[in-house]
């Protein structure tokens, strides 16, 4: 291994150095500076200077007696079985008391593209237990599907509950494991994430990568390339179902923005680096599954859109990535609804092939079509309403108010520990769709009306009556 | 200070993500193909100055070393072109991923170099020359039955001609010599199936020629209302989640091109299985081949190298322009521009250029006018009339059209589809929404709706069109007084509007009779519609109330009928409207009897 002595200047995160002959770009670096030692990245190459970005920060580093040592290897994670139930941080070290991570094997953490020629199309679900993204927006394995959320709505209640709830579904075996990377979130958050899987006894199929808001900027980079990589292992060598939560993005790209900005680089939209949207790719493309391999790699997102703008370009890009989107509405949640998913922007690309009968149920799809497209006429009727007032409003006006109220505050709203089986929710669903009069219902066939809907409704008659 | 030694040949004398520098660099050439370091990471140079040369690194470039050497091709990035390009996918650099694969397993390493096409199949031959015959550049010496469906025609390259000497095999690999020829000037040249061309330059034609007829794309939205001609180009744009990707599909798998290009530009690689998949699975309506047989798939997915990225455009045109020189219509998507765009971007701030709106560079208009231009209906150096028809999608940040991308490509398009977030979440699809989108082409095609589809189809897709702006206007009043406040023939403009929103726009792509709909299809379902608008409005106008002349049930037959109308079952138009008709005539009688029967009543 190569050392030297010496830097020439440090600014944030970056560090530039005296040009070395015969290092790679790309390879790891410890800086030693007396006691304590950081590990760094060489990302630029020039004939007389290098720039490498730091990963603890360059805080307190003196230039003269600074020491570098070249690896001449790449960034990588220790990788092995026991793996599962430990926490990291954003560089990949054991910070749970459990000693260091040997592993058995280890893997650049920058991955590389899969061949499309290799990838299986994904077509079966992952249940969370919240009816709105169980039946409206079902979570495919092997698709990625980002939460857009907004500061102080409750996408890290939703986090933890959809970390602790989510698995194969009825009969999809317990195979399965969830990856979640904490990226620059904050201390109380994280005391909630520790508290909530210790109450839910989550921990035994979680791994964790840690990076706080007030950890070096650089680890952000690597946190979600960490988890990704654990997910990697877990998913294509051990065979296992895999979900990644990542939180929250929106830090992530902001660290990227930082580092940008400390190189100088020419800038995009709202400072943000113009590779952005490949960076962005290079993460959320790493969901997938594979030809002759057991496993699949999912990924759940959680990014906050600044001032709720979702043509920001952090939601924008990966909106342009990713395979849909769950978005969360403000308006919900001052209704008191939690989970407040605004179901009508959101989507779920890949849902169409990975529910119904052999997956979830076969009446499925005719629930979620119908539900989508009588809610979107909800809007324009309850604009109706507040002009007009809701006793001018025709039956099928008020039949329309009614859907809205109970779909809202029944089949949205659940509690942030209750966790609802696909045949719960679907059978709420029915129930709740049945308020509306059978000629509004254009989605559905007569079949279906008369197998599925009507007997919802008369168990829903017959209920109040009891 | 230099730390690198100074070696024989040229040299990496800087590394920075996709951009790199060379020195002494002798005998390079601007756009040349280069190999970079240990491993031969393909690039190519982009600039020049003095004694140093930027490369753009196709491939991650993480692993270069100062000094490493830098071996150059001498020639530009080209593409080898022979059969057995159709039916295979390919990355932006025409790089096969099934051998990567087969190769490699299930990742894509770096340092692959070039693989071209499949090199040791034999390919049988047939011969259309004999020996004597004289061949221009650009005729026809031979064919080969590339795949079940196409028939691809061996030519003479372009700038070359002669006199056939002999004919060497009747079966070979692409690099085998197959025929000899003898130039004017008494040399000898032999040609092999194969020929290599720069993807970054035009390949010639004779002459360029006007749009004549449409491109069939079996989609109502586009084919009624805003048709897209054989040699013409269009774009779609809109936000994500507006179905830009679906819209792609349907026109790649339904519209009547000979020969169809899908690039998957810095998009999904799960979009990319998804259509490979189908087209594997589908069978083209008209020859009941399978889809993949006449498709090219090129898939350089948003996680694949920028720079090959920005590549995979011109290796997709370059490929079209080889069928089209044959003599075939070829249709290109190219999904999605924006991501090009912004490849183009990502370069340009690595090279520290100045940058124009938004970050894009200055040449950002003028590179995609060279796409466009490349599009077109030609006249073949062999003599054929053929065609390229370019569909580029849009992805516009933020969804907000006035970005620099889509404002370039309106200025370069023939026919702009503009989808509509609304309409997406309302999941009407394909979100193609009317009021903003337009073909310049629908007033040249006009003649050619009414001589090879139906005389009256100009008139119906505009009254269609008169009801839909109608509604348009009409939508604020509701908004405010509410629908059953207006007056009942604008009650019926909103209900006939209603009807062509359900009955005539909406496509579901997953319904095996509704996702491919045939002219006359197209021309059966604007006549129901308008049938039953002009029996309801004839109602209207004898003073018959609106709650009688809306009629629930025939409606709901209107909106189910597209799921109905298949090929064999086209009298279930003229059923439907024979029944409208009749529906309204007995409502009128009924309503005459009544009114005479109340007018007895006072004269007694």
């Amino acid at each position: 291994m190569k050392a030297y002595t010496g830097i020439l200047r440090a600014k944030g995160p970056l560090i530039f150095l005296k040009a070395v002959p015969g290092v790679r770009s790309g390879e790891m670096l410890r800086i030693m500076d007396g006691e304590t030692e950081r590990r760094a990245k060489l990302i630029r190459l020039e004939e007389n200077f290098s720039v490498a970005q730091i990963y603890e920060g360059s805080d307190g580093l003196e230039l003269d007696r600074t020491r570098v040592a070249y690896s001449g290897e790449p960034f990588t994670l220790r990788l092995g079985p026991d793996i599962l139930g430990r926490s990291f941080n954003g560089t990949g070290e054991a910070i749970d008391g459990g000693g260091p991570f040997s592993g058995e094997t280890e893997r650049d953490i920058n991955g590389r593209p899969m061949n499309p020629m290799a990838r299986v199309y994904p077509r079966n679900y992952i249940r969370t237990g919240i009816s709105s993204i169980d039946v409206l927006m079902t979570l495919i394995r092997g698709q990625k599907l980002p939460v857009f959320s907004g500061s102080g709505l409750p996408h890290r209640e939703l986090a933890a509950q959809i970390i602790s709830q989510a698995d194969l579904g009825a009969q999809g075996g317990d195979n399965f494991a969830v990856v979640f990377g904490a990226i620059g979130i904050k201390q109380s958050d994280a005391r909630y994430f520790e508290d909530y899987f210790r109450r839910s006894g989550a921990s035994s199929h979680l791994v964790r990568f840690m990076n706080g808001a007030n950890d070096p900027v650089a680890e952000r980079i690597s946190t979600p390339r960490c988890a990704l990589t654990c997910a990697e292992y877990l998913a294509f060598d051990l065979g296992m179902q895999v979900l990644v939560v990542l939180m929250d993005m929106t830090s992530y790209c902001e660290g990227l923005r930082e580092i940008s900005s400390a190189r100088d680089e020419v800038p995009g939209r709202k400072g943000y680096p113009g590779y952005l949207y490949s960076d962005l790719a290079s993460l959320y493309e790493r969901a997938g599954i594979l030809k002759d391999r057991p496993g699949s790699v999912t990924m759940l997102p959680i990014l906050t859109m600044p001032g709720d703008d979702i043509s920001h370009p952090v939601p924008d890009l990966s909106g342009y990535i990713t395979e849909g989107q769950i978005v969360l509405s403000r308006s919900l949640m001052g209704a008191g609804v939690y989970p407040p998913v605004d179901i009508l922007p959101s989507l779920s690309r890949l849902m169409k092939d990975g529910i119904g009968e052999g997956y979830t149920r076969e009446d499925h799809s005719d629930l979620s079509n119908q539900l989508f497209s009588a809610y979107a006429k909800l809007t324009d009727i309850r604009n109706l309403a507040q002009i007009m007032g809701k006793d001018d409003l025709s039956a099928r006006d008020r039949a329309y108010l009614d859907f809205g109220e109970a779909f809202e505050q029944r089949f949205l709203k659940q509690g942030s520990e209750e966790n609802r089986s696909i045949e719960e929710s679907l059978d709420m669903g029915w129930k709740i769709l049945s308020i509306l009069p059978d000629e509004e219902l254009d989605r559905l066939g007569e079949e279906r009306l008369n197998k599925t809907l009507r007997p919802a409704r008369r168990a829903a008659h017959a209920g109040e009556m009891a | 200070m230099s730390t690198v030694k100074q070696k024989q040949g040229a040299f990496l004398s800087s590394v920075n993500g996709p951009v790199c520098h060379a020195r002494n660099i002798k005998g390079f050439h601007l756009r040349d193909m280069v190999l970079a370091g240990e491993k031969k990471l393909i690039g190519e140079v982009i600039a020049l100055d003095q004694d140093d040369a930027t490369l753009q690194i196709y491939e991650d470039s993480e692993g270069l070393r100062l000094g490493d050497p830098v071996e150059n091709s001498g020639q530009p990035l080209q593409l080898c072109l022979a059969p057995g390009l159709l039916g295979h996918i390919f990355d932006g650099i025409e790089r096969p991923l099934e051998a990567i694969r087969a190769r490699n397993g299930a990742f894509i390493p770096e340092g692959l170099g070039l693989l071209k096409l499949d090199e040791k199949k034999v390919w049988p031959l047939t011969f259309t020359v004999k020996a004597g015959d004289k061949l221009k550049s650009g005729e026809c010496w031979g064919t080969v039955a590339e795949t079940a469906a196409v028939n691809l025609k061996l030519l003479m390259p372009p700038g070359k001609s002669g006199t056939v000497k002999a004919l060497l095999r009747e079966q070979a690999t692409i690099n085998e010599d197959v025929i000899a020829f003898e130039d004017e000037s008494g040399r000898e040249f032999t040609l092999t199936m194969s020929q290599y061309w720069p993807i970054r330059r035009p390949r010639p034609v004779e002459s360029r020629l006007s749009v004549k007829e449409p491109l069939v794309t079996g989609q109502r939205v586009i084919d009624s209302f805003f048709p897209l001609a054989r040699g013409g180009s269009a774009a779609i744009p809109g936000g994500f989640g507006t179905g830009k990707t679906m819209t792609q599909h349907q026109i790649a798998k339904w519209s009547n091109a000979d020969i169809i290009i899908y690039i998957g530009c810095g998009e999904r690689g799960n979009e990319m299985t998804d259509a490979l998949e189908e087209f594997q699975k589908l069978e083209d309506p008209r020859s009941g081949r399978k889809l993949i047989d006449r498709t090219i798939l090129i898939a350089n997915t948003s996680n694949m190298p920028v720079a090959a990225r920005e590549a995979s455009i011109y290796t997709g045109i370059t490929m079209a322009e080889y069928y089209r020189d044959q003599g075939y219509d070829v249709a290109i998507m190219a999904d999605s521009t924006s991501r090009w765009a912004e490849a183009l971007r990502e370069i340009s701030g690595r090279l520290e250029e100045m940058p124009a709106e938004e970050g894009y560079p200055a040449y950002l208009a003028s590179r995609l006018a060279e796409f466009y231009e490349r599009v077109g209906r030609v006249k073949t150096l062999g003599g054929d009339v053929a065609s390229i028809t370019a569909i580029g999608a849009v992805s516009p940040a933020g969804g907000d059209f006035s970005e620099p991308v889509t404002e370039n490509t309106r200025r370069l398009v023939g026919a702009f589809y503009a989808l509509d977030r609304k309409l997406a979440y309302a999941r009407h699809f394909p979100a193609i929404y009317w009021m903003n989108s337009y073909s310049s082409y629908a007033h040249d095609l006009r003649n050619w709706y009414s001589q090879n589809v139906n005389p009256r189809f100009p008139e119906l897709r505009d009254k269609l069109l008169d009801i839909l702006q109608a509604e348009d206007s009409l939508k604020e009043i509701v908004q405010l007084v509410g629908e059953a406040a207006l007056p009942a023939d604008q009650r019926l403009t909103l209900e006939v509007a209603a009807l062509i929103k359900t009955g005539f726009l909406q496509q579901n792509a997953f319904n095996d009779v509704d996702r491919f709909a045939s002219l006359p299809r197209q021309f059966a379902l604007m006549r129901v519609i308008v049938a039953y608008e002009e029996g309801a409005r004839e109602a209207l106008r004898q003073h018959i109330p609106y709650s009688e002349v809306r009629m629930k049930e025939l409606q709901a037959r209107i909106v189910r009928l597209k799921y109905e109308l298949s090929e064999e079952h086209m009298d279930l138009a003229d059923r439907l409207i024979e029944d409208i008709q009749s529906s309204f005539e007995k409502l009128s009688e009924s309503y005459a009897s009544l009114l005479g029967a109340r007018d007895e009543k006072e004269k007694r």
